[in-house]
């Protein structure tokens, strides 16, 4: 029996290693908010990057995820990560991106914006769990508007994908999000550019590769300028 | 017959592989909440919303999946080969690309939604696309477990039936379905079980609102955001149920031989 145990033991212990052996590239592993990744790769294409919510980002950086750089779409997950004492320095902002308002192409519904025209249409907007749906609410009630959508979505690219496939007439999504689609078109929201969220970038605490990452995090911040927005980012505050 | 000594080792990796990221869950859930946390409405929501459409999809797997198992069992001929094929593909499908399928063919501007829009049907964003999401998961998993099932299952006291005069219904439904009655109860389980853990089809085919398309994975999926303590109630919540219909299914499937 004891044998058997010990077998066990051994066994188990064969899969722990494989945590251990990450490759290691040359630049920095950055772990950016998924809004980011259609602009991140051409501005630093060196570092090597792993995309998702920024919620998520920082759970996996909490875990122990080999992370040098972390980008997020807001501010308040950048200051939980500070609050879990992830990052090393104090985190910067280098764009902002606001919401707008998306119609299915050609505009089926016939939304005039974001107004009375929302009425009935099939509306789907980001759930007020997650920040996109958090500023969709306070947009909404800043316009004096009661929103009533057909589905709350966790993700702003559920929300799109939504739009895109005509499944939903509009949709609310980031300027970033419409930019970076020829399916929909997209309406200014009033208000909206009053109420950005913001991105803010740090060096992760203990990263690996901290000379890379603080190299990363400058040129970032420095950038602000054709390539940031020509993806819909608008500038820092 | 002996177990080889070595085949402990993986064993022992299988295993930890298996039940230490249960476990993790089970250790980090909030236990003394769970009774709050449940009672809550949008938990409440979720898994009144989880359970009527995985019993309406559970009956639609059964009426149209038993026939199916059937045919596919009795018949012989090249297309029986493809048919096999195309049902099984589901089973196995990322849930993402479930969920593109039937929105493409079903979606208001899909191969036969836009048919159906016209007409005024629109399914999606209703509780009825979270049913259809469901049944096109789970259907392959009954059809094949139950069509082994036919096959394995001697002929000998259909054949007699037959012979006696019995029509092909009357020796299906007198004959064939109490020999069947077990496996079709645990290829049922494995279908409700699969049905309740849907989630990629769900999410981009009908949507997220809550009491109407939110069902017990997606409302997880958002409360991972904000409320960690809710999203592991309702994760210890659905493994238990996994864990009792699967339980529950191996137990039919030994009764059954």
């Amino acid at each position: 029996m004891t044998q058997r145990l010990a077998l066990l033991v051994a066994g188990a212990a064969l899969i722990l290693p494989l945590a251990a052996c990450s490759p290691a590239p040359d630049g920095p592993t950055v772990f950016a908010a998924s809004s980011l990744s259609g602009v991140l790769p051409g501005i630093e294409p060196e570092a090597s990057y792993s995309f998702d919510g920024s919620s998520g980002l920082v759970d996996q950086i909490a875990g122990g995820a080999p992370a040098d750089v972390f980008a997020s779409a807001d501010q308040r997950t950048m200051e939980r990560a500070v609050s879990e004492g992830l990052i090393d320095g104090e985190p910067r902002m280098f764009a902002t991106n606001h919401l707008v308002l998306i119609v299915a192409k050609d505009n089926p519904a016939g939304v005039t914006g974001f107004d009375a025209s929302l009425d009935g249409v099939k509306l789907v907007v980001c759930a007020t769990e997650v920040p996109c749906g958090a500023a969709t609410q306070r947009l909404a009630e800043a316009n004096g508007l009661t929103l009533m959508p057909v589905s709350e979505e966790t993700k702003v690219a559920d929300v799109l994908g939504k739009v895109v496939s005509g499944e939903a007439d509009a949709g609310l999504v980031y300027a970033t999000d419409a930019a970076g689609s020829d399916a929909v078109e997209a309406i200014d929201v009033p208000g909206a550019e009053d109420d950005p969220n913001t991105y803010w970038v740090a060096v992760v605490k203990g990263a690996a590769h901290a000379e890379a990452a603080r190299a990363y995090v400058d040129s970032l911040v420095g950038e602000w300028g054709d390539d940031l927005q020509h993806f819909g980012f608008g500038p820092p505050l | 017959m002996s177990i080889p000594r070595w085949a402990w080792v993986p064993f022992g990796v299988a295993l930890a592989l298996l039940a230490v990221p249960i476990l993790g869950l089970l250790v980090r859930a909030p236990w003394t909440r769970l009774p709050e946390l449940l009672t809550s409405e949008r938990a409440l929501d979720a898994l009144g919303l989880s359970l009527a459409s995985c019993v309406v999809s559970t009956l639609l797997v059964l009426i149209i999946g038993t026939p199916t198992a059937l045919v596919l069992a009795r018949s012989t001929g090249r297309w029986t080969g493809w048919v096999r094929t195309l049902v099984t593909v589901p089973m196995v499908l990322p849930p993402v690309v479930a969920g593109l399928a039937l929105l493409t063919t079903l979606g208001r501007r899909g191969l036969l939604g836009q048919h159906l829009s016209v007409v005024g049907i629109e399914i999606g964003f209703t509780t009825a696309a979270v049913v259809v999401a469901q049944t096109f998961v789970a259907l392959p998993f009954l059809v094949v477990s139950l069509e082994g099932a036919i096959r394995t299952a001697g002929g000998d006291y259909e054949r007699a039936a037959a012979h006696l005069g019995a029509s092909p219904t009357r020796t299906f439904l007198t004959v064939t379905m109490p020999v069947l009655a077990p496996a079709v109860a645990s290829g049922t389980a494995l279908a409700f079980a699969r049905a309740l853990g849907e989630f990629g089809a769900t999410l981009t085919f009908a949507g997220s609102l809550q009491g109407v398309t939110r069902t017990l994975p997606l409302e997880i999926y958002l409360l991972r955001e904000t409320d960690t303590d809710l999203a592991l109630a309702l994760a210890v919540v659905l493994l238990a149920v996994a864990a009792v219909i699967v339980g529950l299914s191996q137990r039919l499937r030994g009764a059954h031989g």
